[in-house]
């Protein structure tokens, strides 16, 4: 067998998951040794249609990170995929939505609005906005259609695993990428790979007691007791609806684990689980004092689902016209009328 | 032709199902909107099976349980409640109109009650009109596809 041959793409992302594999640091050589990576934008000059020219199935695996926004993602997401006899959806990004999926709490205008017009730092007074084709004196200027619904890689094209993680830990990244390369078998398709099949709570080292909860803290409102589960201290902490293989890094560094290696196996969707195991510690019978522990949980949406909104069961906040029948309706016969 | 909702009832064994049971054996009429789900304790409902439910086609989800202190299993209704408080918070950031999911205590002995939950609550999602399910995400690319070809 010849040397690996290995394709890298980012798509709506961050860059870290590129960082996540220079990561690898000294392994890179090893990696360097043992694979031809073939496109990597981030480290390597190759452009798009020498991609295109490759015969189908050219590369041996693709690690794909980034959501899927635009138009471009759209493409390139089944570029690689004709491309790779084996995609992996890397990062939680393309395994979940991740944080670029919160724009589904939006829609494209909401998003160019607050990036174009209302944030302090933009100066932006004729309002312009992108747009996808513009003539200029010597010709016309394209930019990919920008989405209103951010999708997962596996909400676009076949996938064939997953590696979990915002980004992924690097000695989980090798584990896998060393496992591919000594060809050994790999287990059925849609397995997460480079993580565990249980919690975050399950390899945290935490010592855990009694969960009740009359007061929730944001991690900056409180200094937490080492030792002790944060839940337990108020904190809201995402271990019991995640899936382990990050060595609990984050709880390591004092920080609540935010979820981003997404449901643990058999869990639908993360964000009810994560609300669930919320609820079940709020220490209170009376729906009055529920709700005032509840109001301390700042942003739901963005808490429970901070990593997996486009992969979730609502995928995104309704827009409008899903809301208000009398509104649809009246879009419908103007349409029609048209 | 008015809009008929598809409500789908999870009911605890102990409580909430008893009193659907003799809202039947009583004869009571009520709308037949509500697909009834037994589940052993109101404790028992995960939030995951009331966005599943609206995801797979409900108008609206209605949790019912024993009265708070009734609970078969002691603390189960109250779990189911701060679930509820919680879930139904998120609800109305996702923009789901309050009413849709809705939690209720119905003791084995209120067969009326129970008829008179299941037609009031059909009542008002029938006012809200139907759960416009949010459009898949494959429908979606063909629908943003065929937007920008026109
Ligand atoms: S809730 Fe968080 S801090 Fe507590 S045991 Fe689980 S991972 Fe550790
Ligand atoms: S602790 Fe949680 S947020 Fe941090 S890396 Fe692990 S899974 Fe991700
Ligand atoms: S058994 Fe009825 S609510 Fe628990």
């Amino acid at each position: 067998m010849g040397k690996l041959k290995l394709a890298l793409y980012w798509a709506a992302s961050c860059g870290g998951c590129d960082m996540a594999i220079l990561e690898l640091y000294e392994k890179i050589l090893d990696l360097a040794a043992a694979a031809d990576i073939l496109f990597w934008p981030v480290a390597i000059d190759v452009k798009y249609k020498d991609v295109e020219a490759f015969p189908d199935k050219h590369i041996d695996v693709c690690l794909f990170n980034g959501a899927v926004r635009t138009s471009e993602n759209e493409h390139m997401a089944h570029l690689l995929r004709s491309k790779s006899k084996i995609l992996v959806a890397y990062g939680a990004c393309s395994h979940l939505g991740g944080i670029p999926a919160l724009a589904n709490m939006t829609n494209k205008q909401g998003v160019f609005d607050c990036v174009y017009k209302y944030t302090a730092s933009t100066d932006n007074p004729n309002n312009v906005q992108p747009k996808t084709t513009v003539k200029v004196d010597e010709g016309t200027l394209t930019l990919p259609e920008f989405y209103d619904t951010v999708k997962t890689l596996a909400q676009t094209v076949d996938v064939d695993y997953f590696i979990p993680g915002c980004s992924p830990v690097p000695e989980q990244t090798w584990a896998v990428l060393e496992h591919i390369i000594q060809g050994k078998p790999l287990p059925p398709k849609g397995a997460v790979l480079g993580a565990t099949q249980k919690t975050v709570c399950d390899e945290c080292k935490l010592e855990k007691e009694e969960k009740k909860i009359t007061k929730f803290y944001r991690p900056f409102e409180i200094i937490p007791e080492p030792k002790k589960c944060l839940l337990e201290q108020g904190i809201i902490c995402a271990g019991p609806a995640t899936r382990g293989g990050c060595d609990a890094r984050c709880i390591r560094a004092n920080m609540p684990c935010r979820g981003c290696y997404g449901p643990p196996e058999g869990v639908m969707d993360q964000g009810a689980k994560f609300l669930s195991a919320i609820a079940s510690v709020i220490d209170a019978k009376e729906p009055e004092e529920i709700d005032r522990i509840i109001k301390q949980i700042v942003d739901p949406i963005g808490t429970f689902y901070r990593f997996s909104l486009a992969h979730s069961l609502m995928k995104r906040t309704r827009m409008a016209e899903e809301k208000a029948p009398e509104e649809t309706k009246q879009r419908n016969t103007v349409a029609a009328r048209r | 032709m008015t809009f008929e909702p598809k409500i789908v009832g999870f009911l605890c064994n102990w409580c909430s199902y008893t009193g659907a049971d003799l809202a039947g054996t009583a004869r009571i009429k009520y709308a037949p909107n509500i697909h009834v789900i037994r589940v052993m304790c109101s404790g028992r409902v995960d939030p995951t099976f009331v966005l599943k439910a609206l995801e797979s086609g409900a108008d609206g989800v209605l949790i019912a349980g024993c009265h708070p202190g009734d609970c078969h299993y002691q603390e189960g209704n109250y779990s189911a409640l701060r679930r509820y408080h919680l879930l139904k918070k998120m609800l109305s950031d996702f923009g789901v109109e309050e009413g849709r999911v809705r939690l209720e205590w119905i003791s084995a002995s209120e067969g009326d009650r129970f008829a008179q939950v299941v037609n009031d609550m059909t009542a008002q999602v029938r006012a809200l009109g139907p759960f416009h399910r949010q459009k898949a995400p494959a429908e979606q690319a063909t629908a943003e596809t065929a937007s920008k070809a026109s």
